[in-house]
């Protein structure tokens, strides 16, 4: 392990090690990802389990997926919930939180419930939902909304509670009404975390779709993981699961560049 | 929120929701929801029961193991990353795909590998928690502020009393917060490898619930769980209280 | 206070004046005091003594300055004037009418800034205007006259975050300005700029203000600051804060400001307030 001769070195992009090569940063994570897919590669060959598929083995399962369609189609099942049930949790979850953030009645109503329903494992309770709701579109999206509306609710109290009180009274030196603090000040003031939470409610209504597909209702991309299994198809199953990975990964980082761009511009690189 | 002149603390607001379900379930509003009561009386009966205890004895020795590891593992993972910026280039990366990736997708893998057993549940709870605990250590130790690493070693402290003696410490409340948060994402795995891996312990419990629309036994054991969520959280943030005093000072 | 009282205490050299003080049964005039307070007394919650019965006048179209150590409760005296603050008792007069809550003859001007993160320099001008239902053409024209006159034109469009601290607290001041109100209140407006544009701000300002004929009551714990900018100084003792002397500079000010900053008047003003103030220091 390599300590940093002084605070001051500016490490920007390059690191020196101690053998002396130079990498940028982009260049070790670049490497550090081959290394990741070669380890795999020969742990694949290494009979350890019959259920281990080598990364080419999945790769080329997952090429098989992408040009028959069907990992499309898949995901195209998948995110009908995701969508719809993140639409409802944000429209209401926003509209809780706002209110928490302004009223102490509604605070002191939302707050305990939000905050145990975001500690404990929901997720016990998605066998349930095929009880109430069947096993169709309407089971998944509520798996959706009993795991992404906690973190929405609570992000965006958060924001409005924590509400710049410069820039509020600001607003009431030049005579402003409460109305316009709310909508003025306060909620655009309040919006990047709100985004940001917004951004970790989709992440958490993923899994509860997932979930949803992998305990109740065989579609969707979770199915091809159950289904995959059930006939031993294993290349396929770890292509559907490395999908999600990377889809999870993409489907945040677009968020996340969405944030800076619209919400934080001095965060920019180049400003 | 004030009647007749008193605060009542915020908590007392469950007593609505409680209330709520109590009133939902009497009026058979939905066959999954029995009253809040009767799912107490169940409560208190699956507690003293053996084949309950027995499970959650089982999960729980494989929480606690865990647990050990990714505490161990992540605040080791995160100090690395803190202290070498190569290190922190590579391993960054993998740890915040992994911390905000659907973990719950992996874990049919994982059923695969590990099998069915034990061994699967201590691999869920790793691989739940290890990476928020990383993520936390890692900003605790990148905020420690320049003056007190220079302090440090100003006054000839080696790298390992700068650890021991400095950083560990500095960064103590947010480990402390990546511990807790862990700590809720190892519960909410291993009910998810419960609910995957129905045939071992509470799974089997769950399932077996479930399967026979013993609801009021269903909702007590997800109570339980839901306690159990909230008590180690909360007494980790009890933990985080007596550490904070110093934490707005650290520079 | 009549003429013959202010006869009496002008000393025939070239010095500080001592004004007398009023006190709560002191009859306010409206006509030359713009803004009066009476009987000021200022509690946070049961333990904390802000301020105590404080009485003061501000003349009208002239510069007062707060001054005093941190803890005199200058900006909570200021904050009760603008109506962002309540008073525990004593009452604010802004022309003869006693005030509660903030007002368009008063506009304030923040120590730190308080702009809009994401709105741009023009629309953070004109944000007083906003909020009072100015039409939008009609106050993006006055927003950017009054950039014009702080000096910032050409950056309309930009963002507070592409500006430094000086040019941020030039568009606060600009915004104050824009409501055309007759007092203007600034709270330490320079005291998160560096020293070296802080000079700069104050002769800026001092030519600013001669154009606009405002009544500014000004906060700061720079002496040099109160006595370089100021026509009347309120010196506050602090724990409660209570009115110590009231001094007028009177220093010339027609030479350069470079002259001024070494003229006797000005030292010794400054020499004597320090001394004052010494005995309150922590």
């Amino acid at each position: 392990m390599t300590v940093t001769a002084s605070p001051d070195t500016t490490a920007a992009a390059s690191s020196a090690s101690s053998t002396g090569l130079k990498f940028s940063g982009l260049q070790l994570r670049l490497m550090s990802i081959v290394g990741f897919f070669l380890a795999w590669e020969i742990a694949g060959h290494v009979p350890i389990s019959p259920a281990f598929p080598t990364f080419s083995a999945t790769i080329m399962a997952l090429l098989e997926m992408v040009f028959d369609g069907s990992i499309f189609l898949a995901y195209f099942e998948t995110l009908k919930p995701l969508a719809l049930g993140v639409g409802i949790s944000a429209f209401f979850g926003v509209a809780i939180g706002v209110s928490m953030g302004l009223n102490k009645k509604s605070r002191w109503l939302w707050e305990p419930i939000f905050v145990v329903l975001q500690a404990s494992p929901v997720a016990a309770l998605i066998p349930l939902i095929t009880y109430a709701y069947g096993i169709g579109i309407t089971a998944k999206t509520v798996a959706v909304i009993i795991l992404a509306s906690p973190i929405i609710v609570l992000n965006t109290y958060k924001a409005v509670g924590n509400a710049s009180p410069v820039l509020v009274q600001m607003s009431r030196a030049f005579q402003g009404t409460r109305m316009q603090e709310i909508w003025k000040v306060i909620i655009p003031n309040a919006a990047p975390v709100i985004f940001a939470g917004l951004r970790l409610g989709v992440a958490a209504g993923f899994i509860g779709v997932i979930l949803a597909e992998l305990l109740i209702t065989p579609t969707g991309i979770g199915d091809i993981i159950s289904y995959n299994r059930s006939i031993a198809k294993y290349p396929h199953m770890y292509a559907a699961v490395l999908s999600i990975i990377v889809f999870s990964a993409v489907m945040v980082g677009l968020l996340e560049k969405a944030e800076v761009r619209y919400f934080r511009p001095e965060k920019k690189r180049g400003h | 929120m004030k009647i007749a002149g008193t605060e009542i603390p915020p908590v007392f607001s469950l007593l609505i929701w409680i209330g709520l379900w109590e009133i939902a379930g009497r009026m058979d509003l939905a066959f999954i929801l029995p009253p809040f009561s009767s799912v107490i009386g169940e409560l208190t009966t699956l507690i003293a029961r053996h084949d309950f205890l027995a499970a959650a004895w089982q999960t729980f020795q494989a929480f606690a193991i865990g647990m050990f590891f990714a505490i161990t593992g992540g605040i080791a993972l995160g100090f690395i990353m803190g202290t070498s910026k190569t290190a922190n280039s590579i391993l960054g990366m993998w740890v915040n795909i992994f911390a905000s990736a659907p973990l719950s997708s992996v874990v049919p893998v994982l059923m695969l590998l590990f099998g069915l057993g034990q061994l699967t549940v201590v691999v869920i709870v790793v691989l739940f928690s290890i990476w928020i605990i990383a993520l936390d250590t890692y900003a605790g130790v990148s905020h420690t502020s320049n003056s007190l690493k220079e302090m440090g070693r100003s006054f000839g402290a080696n790298q390992r009393q700068l650890l021991v003696k400095i950083l560990f410490w500095a960064a103590l409340p947010e480990i402390l917060a990546g511990v807790r948060l862990g700590l809720i994402r190892a519960v909410k795995g291993i009910v998810i490898g419960q609910l995957l891996l129905s045939v071992v312990a509470l799974g089997r419990m769950f399932r077996t619930f479930s399967d026979n629309f013993q609801f009021e036994e269903f909702w007590a054991l997800t109570l339980i769980l839901f306690v159990f969520a909230l008590l180690f959280s909360t007494l980790i943030g009890r933990l985080e209280s007596k550490v904070e005093y110093y934490a707005g000072t650290r520079d | 206070m009549n003429s013959a009282v202010l006869e009496e205490v002008r000393s025939p050299m070239n010095k500080a004046i001592h004004m007398p003080l009023s006190d709560e049964n002191t009859p306010t005039n409206p006509a030359t005091d713009i803004v009066s307070v009476r009987g000021i007394t200022k509690y946070y919650g049961e333990d904390v003594h802000a301020l105590e019965n404080v009485n003061l006048d501000f003349p009208t179209g002239q510069m007062t300055t707060l001054l005093g150590p941190s803890g005199c409760g200058k900006t909570t005296l200021l904050k009760i004037i603008a109506g962002l603050l309540e008073t525990t008792s004593g009452e604010v007069l802004v022309k003869g009418k006693a005030v509660t809550s903030p007002g368009p003859e008063r506009a304030f001007v923040f120590q730190d800034f308080a702009l809009l993160p994401w709105a741009t320099v023009t629309r953070n001008v004109a944000f007083g205007l906003e909020l009072t239902g100015v039409p939008l053409k009609q106050r993006e024209e006055t927003a950017k006259s009054y950039i014009d006159k702080v000096g910032l034109s050409g950056f309309e469009d930009k963002y507070p975050h592409e500006l430094s601290g000086g040019m941020r607290q030039r568009v606060g001041l600009a915004r104050a300005l824009a409501v055309d109100a007759d007092v203007l209140l600034m709270d330490e407006p320079f005291s998160a700029v560096d020293e070296q544009n802080r000079r700069k701000f104050q002769e800026d300002l001092l030519r600013l203000l001669s154009v606009e004929k405002k009544t500014v009551i000004f906060v700061t714990h720079s002496i040099e600051e109160a006595v370089y900018v100021s026509d009347q100084i309120v010196l506050l003792s602090p724990r409660p804060g209570r009115i110590h002397s009231i001094i007028r500079p009177e220093l010339d000010r027609s030479s350069s400001p470079d002259d001024i900053r070494r003229d006797k008047v000005y030292l010794d003003t400054v020499e004597e307030i320090w001394g004052n103030i010494r005995e309150y220091l922590d």
